[in-house]
């Protein structure tokens, strides 16, 4: 299916329907959901109900006891998650969260203000949880669960990137994306979840990866980074795999193994680590930060990364580094500590080349690698040629994790600094804790709901428009792999012109390494800025 | 729907007690019992749903962070929004609950042709929310006066400040003007709104018209009708002292004015209003950012089925081993 041109995409309407929302009938559009998760992906990590289903057929094949499944679930998670409870019970409805929403923004479906986002369960959480709802009915706000009210959750659900920025204006501090994450969680119980998720999660459990990269292909992977960067730098690395006895363990999302852009960060990384000598490993099994798991259950997110420690200790490393991804910090930074703490049989990290003590990570012992880097330069470690990046007017997209689940601003745009000549931001509106998510976050990157990623990456694509025109940005900067993923569509579609880069592959451009030889060209074989004749 | 059904409710209320106080002369009723249980259920009420809330554990630390986190001692942190120590909280959560912080960010966004999309500045509602609560705030401490003799002398400089400007006699409290304003206000964004319109329910409009039906009597009784005020003194003292009596002749408006009351505190305790409470539990505001510095402990964690590494290495020993990859198991 075609997508409509920019100009009509972007004719939306924000005036809400006349009537109220629930005398509003949800019809799921083409080009907005998902496809269905396919059995296999579900029996693959023993999920609930695996059969074949599509959204678009009347009949879901809902277990019998779907209603009574659904109920019993939503009542234990509201007496496990103090956040859960609170969040469906104080909201007071002053619509502030409204408009803060990249999917509202995006496609004036008022379904998709977070208020109401989170109403469709709460109306369900009413009905059947709370004593006025019981008998107050749809006067206290309470509906029935039906098919179609399971539907109307389900195509909201995943509707939202769990992106937080809702939850910086809520005078409440209402995380949508905790809602979003136990509907989610709740709709896995019926085996309603999407084939982009489910087959990642199935992917990951058996080979450590989203993408399914068996481990002889993961070398085979590295043998074409290592002959790229020897091809265009003259420098040889020699990354180690499963080794035991390194001192640190680098973590990857598995998207930067695979696909472009994030390729280019990956070897800027391998390049980085070379010329510091570093005492590193990859692991193979080991071989995704991120966690598809989150985005089905909190069981799932904790089934899928026990492989990270498990593969540390097993190679008996010190501490962990982790490298460009946004959901993958949130997890290893909220997460983590708690699913698999204590972490006692690791160091408190501390870099090995400037001696810092990385203190804020003592406890959970993983480091970020921008952390790291920044680090680095601080203390004038890395030898660095910025001009080497002047071809590039950059700009930096916040992820929405590492941002509103970290507070991770400064490090990336130390380094982008370091590291480039002309770097411009964006209007502050939609950056650091207000920045916009890309539109495709939370394994909502397939490609069948182009039309929602596209719509929920025009705020994000509009402000890069902006310094686009301004400025002359011809450059996206960000550190999460969804992004690299789905940034460079949503470019090509709203501001043509400009492409997307992973800090590293920028630190890679700029670093000067012992040994080299005469750098023409960038990591991508394009040649250096002066150097396009040679 | 939600609208009309809240008016109509409100204004049944109001009939109840005329019915009730006039017609019927349930005064010990409507003076003394309906009050008391009314008191009772307020406070019994949020004490258990405050409670409940409390046995609910906070399985895991997820702050919303809205400012750079403390990392480096060369980075500079921002310790309100993203506070890594428990003053930070304390901080974030005092300029959240006195000051409406997060409310204050608040933006309007407008798509213009282009596309272009631009984030104004909107301050209305939070000035709106801020006028609305403290406002109540100040008619609530001038309204304790009735509890104590001799009156405290911070409630009579409360009254005093209040009635600053003095218009005529009585005094016209500046308060009073602002929160049927402020609740005007609210009620209006609520109708003209279309989003806001959309998304509310009989429990948004029905708190807004019992509120704005209490100030509305409350100054109708001040200003226009004539009250016994001795009278209703005698009357509240005798709610705090125990020994409740009810004076004859006071105005059929106190009345109503007391039963709305009645009805807002019985009704509090089921409603949104515990946002009031709830506010201070909100665990993406009220945990530090201390994630990856200390292990935070759900009561609940629980073993989960893993796919080990040996597993792993079972699976794909012969494609490792041709890889050259180093095996646990030859």
């Amino acid at each position: 299916m075609a997508n409509p041109k920019p100009e009509e995409l972007a004719k939306i309407n924000y005036q809400a329907l006349k009537k109220g929302w629930t005398e509003t009938p949800t019809v799921l559009q083409k080009g907005i959901f998902c496809y269905a998760n396919k059995p296999k992906s579900l029996e693959a990590v023993s999920m609930p109900n695996p059969r074949q289903w599509s959204a678009s057929d009347e009949d879901w094949k809902l277990p019998d006891n779907w209603q009574e499944i659904f109920i019993e679930g939503l009542r234990e998670r509201v007496n496990k998650y103090r956040s859960f409870r609170l969040f469906l019970d104080i909201c007071v409805r002053c619509g502030a969260c409204a408009d803060k929403c990249h999917y509202y923004i995006g496609s004036g479906d008022p379904k998709n203000m977070p208020v109401l986002r989170a109403e469709l369960l709460r109306s369900i959480y009413r009905k059947y949880c709370t004593t006025s709802g019981k008998i107050m009915g749809k006067i206290a706000g309470a509906r029935d669960l039906t098919v179609d009210v399971l539907k109307e959750i389900w195509y909201y659900a995943y509707q939202c990137s769990e992106c937080r920025r809702c939850s910086v204006f809520c005078p409440y501090g209402i995380d949508t994306a905790e809602i979003t994450i136990l509907a989610r969680e709740l709709l896995n119980l019926l085996g309603l979840n999407i084939e982009w998720i489910a087959g990642p999660v199935a992917n990951c459990w058996r080979t450590g990866n989203h993408l399914g990269l068996q481990p002889h292909t993961i070398k085979d992977t590295f043998e074409m980074f290592i002959e790229d960067i020897e091809k265009y730098t003259g420098i040889k690395v020699a990354p180690t795999f499963n080794r035991k006895g390194a001192e640190i363990l680098f973590v990857i999302p598995s998207g930067s193994m695979f696909a472009d852009p994030g390729t280019y960060t990956a070897m800027g990384e391998l390049l980085l680590f070379h010329e510091l000598g570093l005492d590193y490993t990859w692991s193979t099994f080991a071989s995704e930060g991120g966690d598809f798991g989150f985005f089905t259950s909190n069981e799932m997110a904790k089934r899928l990364h026990n492989k990270i420690y498990e593969e540390a200790k097993r190679l008996k490393v010190k501490w962990i580094i982790g490298g460009e991804c946004g959901h993958m910090w949130r997890v290893w930074h909220q997460y983590h500590n708690t699913w698999f703490g204590p972490i006692d049989f690791l160091e408190e990290p501390v870099s090995p080349i400037t001696g810092t003590k990385f203190e804020h990570s003592k406890s959970n012992k993983t480091v970020h690698i921008c952390e790291f880097t920044a680090d680095l330069i601080k203390n004038g470690k890395l030898n660095l040629d910025k001009s080497r990046n002047d071809n590039l007017i950059v700009t930096y997209h916040d992820s929405c994790n590492t941002s509103r689940g970290m507070g991770f601003l400064e490090e990336p745009r130390y380094i982008i600094n370091s590291v480039c000549n002309n770097f411009y931001e964006m209007p502050p509106q939609t950056i650091r804790e207000q920045t916009f998510c890309c539109g495709s976050g939370s394994g909502l990157n397939a490609s069948e709901n182009m039309e929602l990623r596209l719509r929920g990456g025009l705020p994000r694509a509009n402000a890069v428009r902006h310094v686009h025109q301004k400025y002359g940005v011809n450059m996206l900067a960000c550190i999460c792999a969804i992004d690299r993923a789905v940034l460079p569509p949503l470019m090509d579609y709203w501001v043509p012109g400009v492409g997307v880069t992973g800090v590293h592959e920028m630190v890679g451009n700029a670093l000067i390494c012992k040994g080299e030889k005469k750098r023409t060209t960038n990591l991508r074989g394009d040649p250096l800025p002066g150097m396009e004749g040679e | 729907m939600g609208l009309l059904f809240s008016f109509f409710a409100v204004v049944a209320l109001i009939v109840i007690v005329f019915i009730g106080v006039n017609g019927a002369n349930l005064h010990y009723l409507f003076g003394v019992i309906i009050p008391y249980a009314a008191f009772l259920t307020f406070i019994v009420g949020i004490i258990y749903r405050v409670l409940q809330w409390g046995k609910i554990p906070v399985p895991f630390r997820i702050p919303t962070t809205a400012g750079q986190e403390k990392s480096f001692p060369w980075i500079k942190t921002n310790n309100i929004d993203n506070p890594s120590s428990g003053l930070g909280v304390i901080i974030r959560m005092a300029l959240e609950v006195l000051l409406f912080r997060s409310l204050f960010r608040n933006t309007r966004v407008e798509l213009r042709d282009g596309p272009k999309l631009s984030y104004g500045s909107s301050k209305w509602l939070w000035l709106g929310g801020l006028a609305f609560h403290y406002t109540f705030l100040f008619v609530v401490i001038r309204h304790l006066r009735l509890f104590f003799e001799p009156v405290p002398g911070v409630i009579k400089i409360v009254e005093s400040l209040d009635g600053f400007f003095q218009v005529g006699a009585p005094v016209v409290y500046i308060t009073d003007l602002i929160f049927l304003g402020a609740v005007t206000f609210l009620f209006l964004r609520r109708v003209i709104i279309p989003q806001v319109r959309y998304i509310s329910l009989a429990a948004d409009y029905f708190p807004l018209f019992l509120i704005g039906g209490i100030g509305t009597t409350g100054v109708l009784m001040r200003y226009f009708l004539k009250t016994d005020v001795v009278g209703i003194k005698e009357l509240t003292m005798g709610w705090v002292t125990l020994h409740p009596v009810v004076p004859q002749g006071i105005n059929i408006i106190f009345y109503i004015h007391l039963f709305l009351v009645c009805s807002l505190l019985a009704y509090f305790p089921m409603s949104k209003l515990m946002h009031m409470a709830g506010v201070f539990l909100s665990p993406t505001r009220n945990l530090a950012n201390t994630n990856r510095a200390e292990m935070h402990v759900n009561p609940w964690n629980y073993p989960v089925k893993v796919h080990t590494y040996y597993e792993y290495e079972d699976d794909f020993r012969e494609k490792m081993k041709a890889a050259g990859l180093p095996v646990e198991k030859e």
